[in-house]
């Protein structure tokens, strides 16, 4: 119970975060791919303000051997670079340039997102059962 | 004077301070396409999946009601499809999206999440050069 309300808290918190950087707003998302238009920089302070929790969050887990509600953290995983990595982030990519969607703030708009986001959504749930036989 | 970038700094300490309470306190890394395509699939249907992804979309509904929010995405009903089908497959594919290899992955250093992002904001930037400018669509 208290694994599934922390994993809320953060979904909240993750969901906060998106709309105050603006990353539902797909204009901006695109506005960030588009390095020959009027480029918007914004996506790049959002990564970059992540990064300096998550980063702390690294250091601090590095000397823990648990999590708060126990079991170890996520091992580094190898450097093993095959194309489902790098072919699924260029499908990933493309998806991401046509719409200004990524998984986070899709699910995160899905409210106020009207039909469109709700096809994204659809879609995008589908994309995930048709990779499903793919993994490993 | 134009602060996006601001709202865009303070968001992304909001969004980093949720993937380190994941972290820290479930021991998970953050990532909604391993969410989504877990409980799609049925490879991780507990309760942490349910409740991160009721979280994600619960309070931002709550947080519109006081916030009109717009997506302001595209009425073109076969692009979206082909978008989120394009999305869904890859993020799934690579285990991961900007979220999880980026956000919690760089942050790390970890060289799957490096390479990862270098490939999605890659393709993003060519596939955008390409319509806005070559084909001089959307």
């Amino acid at each position: 119970m208290a694994r599934t309300l922390f994993a809320a808290l953060a979904g909240a918190i993750f969901g906060l975060g998106l709309m105050l950087s603006g990353m539902t707003d797909t204009r901006s998302v695109q506005g960030f791919l588009d390095i020959f238009g009027a480029w918007n920089p914004t996506l790049a302070f959002v990564m970059g303000g992540a990064m300096i929790p998550m980063a702390i969050a690294w250091r601090v887990a590095a000397r823990r051997k648990t999590a708060a509600l126990g079991g170890s953290f996520p091992a580094m995983p190898p450097p093993r670079f095959d194309i489902n990595l790098i072919g699924g982030s260029a499908a990933f990519g493309a998806g991401w340039a046509l719409t200004g969607f990524c998984p986070g703030p899709a699910l995160a708009s899905l409210s106020f997102g009207g039909w469109q986001g709700l096809v994204f959504i659809a879609a995008m749930a589908g994309g995930a059962l048709l990779a499903a036989p793919l993994r490993r | 004077m134009d602060i996006n970038w601001l709202y865009g700094l303070l968001g992304g300490l909001v969004i980093g301070t949720a993937g380190a309470i994941y972290l820290l306190v479930n021991g998970r890394i953050m990532g909604p396409s391993g969410s989504l395509g877990g409980l799609m699939d049925g490879s991780d249907r507990s309760g942490e999946q349910w409740g991160f992804v009721a979280g994600l979309i619960a309070v931002p509904a709550v947080a519109a009601l006081i916030i009109p929010m717009q997506t302001y995405a595209t009425s073109n009903w076969a692009v979206l499809v082909i978008g989120g089908l394009l999305v869904g497959f890859g993020t799934r594919l690579a285990n991961g999206c900007t979220s999880g290899h980026g956000v919690c992955g760089i942050s790390r250093l970890s060289p799957r999440g490096i390479v990862a992002s270098a490939s999605y904001v890659g393709a993003g930037m060519v596939v955008m050069t390409v319509l806005r400018h070559v084909w001089g669509v959307m």
